[in-house]
């Protein structure tokens, strides 16, 4: 390199072209992690197609898959927005990755937002592959596309909090093994391929409050269903949104 | 604006509970000079770079850099200063080619990517996950990283720490040439012959505290004396000798033919010597200097060896 190259000009890049390559960046590790992708999209398609295909859990009136597709999606969103998001985020804590981009010109803000985009882009690619996978099955859903939406931004929201509280104050290797762990029971005892109604009443009425369940029961009661909207369910996601989302701004520690 | 320091701390105090890392520590880096700050592990050197960094509040003193304040006006100064971490800082499924791409894109106007890989050996493994780079290379992508958006200050902490000499070399050419476009560079290490040879300027810390600072001949010259010594004829008249040496210099003969003069031993000095053995016919043999090195400086200041070991009780 020639004398001059480094003379300096310094200067961040535009807000919206970093927010974009952070973003990239973000999906990329994301989408060419093995471990994450095991989460994110084989075990909800194995769940689908296994719990459509064989009568394993009585899954009430009508067809299984009817019941198991909005299921799946509230797993996928679980998938990526808390269980996926707290690992990758509580290693990238523990290797530095958020100190050094914390020395970047990238604001912190665009860099929860460009892992908010990530997150997002990820649902959308499971979404459509899950939703493809259920039609095939002889998926035959009801209700309203925007209550759907609204479910599933204010589960990401609710996910993402909690994902985050657990990254930003957890050591990494304790935030790896409690999201799957939370992860694993949320899958059990979340309504997502067991109906909550197979719980003891009592049992039930705490369950139902998880955000899991309320997502699950929630994209039930509209695709299965064809309620309006499951305000119900709605209000029990913002309030762990409010929550999640309060307390990881609170108590995340960047190193 | 030009001769204003491009760090300034006073005062600083920094501590991690009972443990006070930084204790009252004045630091003034000038403009377009490579900065070491030389210290043994545990003096607190990490901790001040952080804060001028942004990375630590200071619980007691001024940090400015650039001028500005670096937590408060962070937004603002980001852009405009290169961080190298001690370690870590990527993602560990990035490639080594794509990060520093990624890093290059949150600037305004970054330098070449492919000549900056080029130009730091990084060519061979620009395709290789972070984490299964070679700890050298690890560094080299972090120094990369450093300055790939064309910063006008950049806080290197220990650039060669696990490095093999070539690639020490590499660095310190890289170095220099930042330094010669004008780029301002403030590194740390605990190598003092990495101090000496690549500092305009050095600063040795110990305890948290800066406990002598300049370039690297005034701190050899202020310590305690250097020697000269040399052979020759049993018995020269050392009287003779004194008169012609500088005030403050020691002649003697402290076994037959064997000659030591203690003092600031320059070229000047070096020339009055041979010139007053020229004079007395006496052929100087074995004619050599030790000068102190920062090793030794340190070793004085600290009664510590670099390494931190304790020489004292």
């Amino acid at each position: 390199m020639s004398a001059g190259t480094y003379t300096p000009r310094p200067g961040a890049a535009p807000l919206p072209r970093m927010i974009a390559a952070q973003t990239a960046l973000e999906t990329r590790m994301l989408l060419r992690n093995g471990e994450q992708l095991l989460l994110t999209v084989i075990i909800p398609t194995l769940l689908l197609v296994l719990f459509s295909a064989v009568d394993i859990v009585d899954t009430g009136a009508g067809a299984s898959v009817d019941f198991l597709a909005p299921g799946v999606l509230a797993l996928a969103v679980m998938s990526t927005a808390f269980t996926g998001q707290a690992i990758a985020t509580g290693f990238e804590r523990r290797y530095g990755v958020l100190k050094r981009l914390g020395a970047s010109p990238l604001p912190r803000w665009a860099l929860m937002t460009a892992k908010t985009l990530s997150v997002l882009v990820t649902e959308v690619l499971q979404i459509v592959l899950l939703t493809a996978i259920a039609f095939a099955l002889g998926w035959s859903p009801e209700g309203n596309p925007l209550s759907v939406l609204l479910l599933l931004v204010l589960g990401t929201a609710a996910f993402s909090g909690l994902g985050l509280l657990m990254a930003g104050t957890l050591k990494a290797e304790a935030t790896l093994a409690a999201a799957n762990l939370v992860f694993l029971l949320l899958l059990v005892g979340g309504g997502v391929i067991v109906p909550l109604d197979k719980f003891p009443d009592a049992v039930q009425s705490v369950l139902g409050l998880l955000p899991v369940s309320a997502l699950s029961e929630g994209l039930r009661d509209v695709l299965q269903h064809g309620a309006s909207m499951p305000w119900a369910q709605a209000g029990i996601l913002a309030v762990w949104a409010v929550l999640g989302l309060g307390t990881a701004a609170k108590f995340f520690r960047w190193e | 604006m030009e001769n204003e320091p491009v760090v300034q701390v006073s005062g600083l105090v920094k501590r991690y509970g009972a443990k006070t890392a930084v204790n009252g520590l004045d630091l003034v880096v000038a403009t377009g000079a490579v900065t070491a700050v030389l210290g043994p592990n545990g003096a607190g050197k990490t901790t001040t770079i952080e804060t001028c960094e942004g990375y630590r509040r200071p619980d007691a003193g001024t940090v400015r850099v650039l001028g500005l304040d670096p937590v408060a006006d962070a937004e603002r100064l980001r852009p405009r200063v290169g961080v190298m971490l001690q370690s870590g800082g990527v993602y560990s499924g990035a490639r080594a080619e794509e990060m520093l791409r990624h890093m290059a894109k949150l600037h305004a106007h970054p330098l070449d990517v492919d000549a900056l890989i080029e130009r730091l050996g990084l060519g061979d493994c620009g395709r290789t996950t972070y984490r299964r780079l070679s700890g050298g290379q690890q560094q080299r992508l972090s120094l990369a990283m450093a300055v790939v958006g064309r910063p006008e200050l950049v806080f290197l902490d220990e650039p060669t720490a696990g490095l093999d000499p070539q690639a020490r070399r590499s660095t310190w050419d890289l170095v220099r040439e930042l330094r010669a476009d004008g780029v301002s560079v403030v590194l740390t290490t605990h190598f003092m012959d990495e101090a000496e040879t690549l500092a305009d300027d050095v600063a040795i810390i110990d305890a948290g505290r800066v406990i002598a600072q300049g370039s690297p001949e005034q701190l050899c010259r202020g310590g305690a004396e250097n020697t000269l010594r040399f052979t020759g004829r049993p018995g020269l008249d050392l009287g003779s000798l004194l008169k012609a040496l500088p005030d403050g210099c020691g002649a003697a003969e402290p076994l037959p033919g064997t000659y030591r003069i203690t003092g600031s031993i320059d070229p000047q000095l070096l020339a009055t010597v041979t010139s007053w053995c020229a004079q007395h016919g006496v052929m100087p043999d074995g004619i050599s200097v030790e000068r102190h090195t920062l090793e030794d400086v340190f070793l004085e200041l600290t009664g510590k060896e670099l390494t931190g070991k304790e020489l004292r009780a």
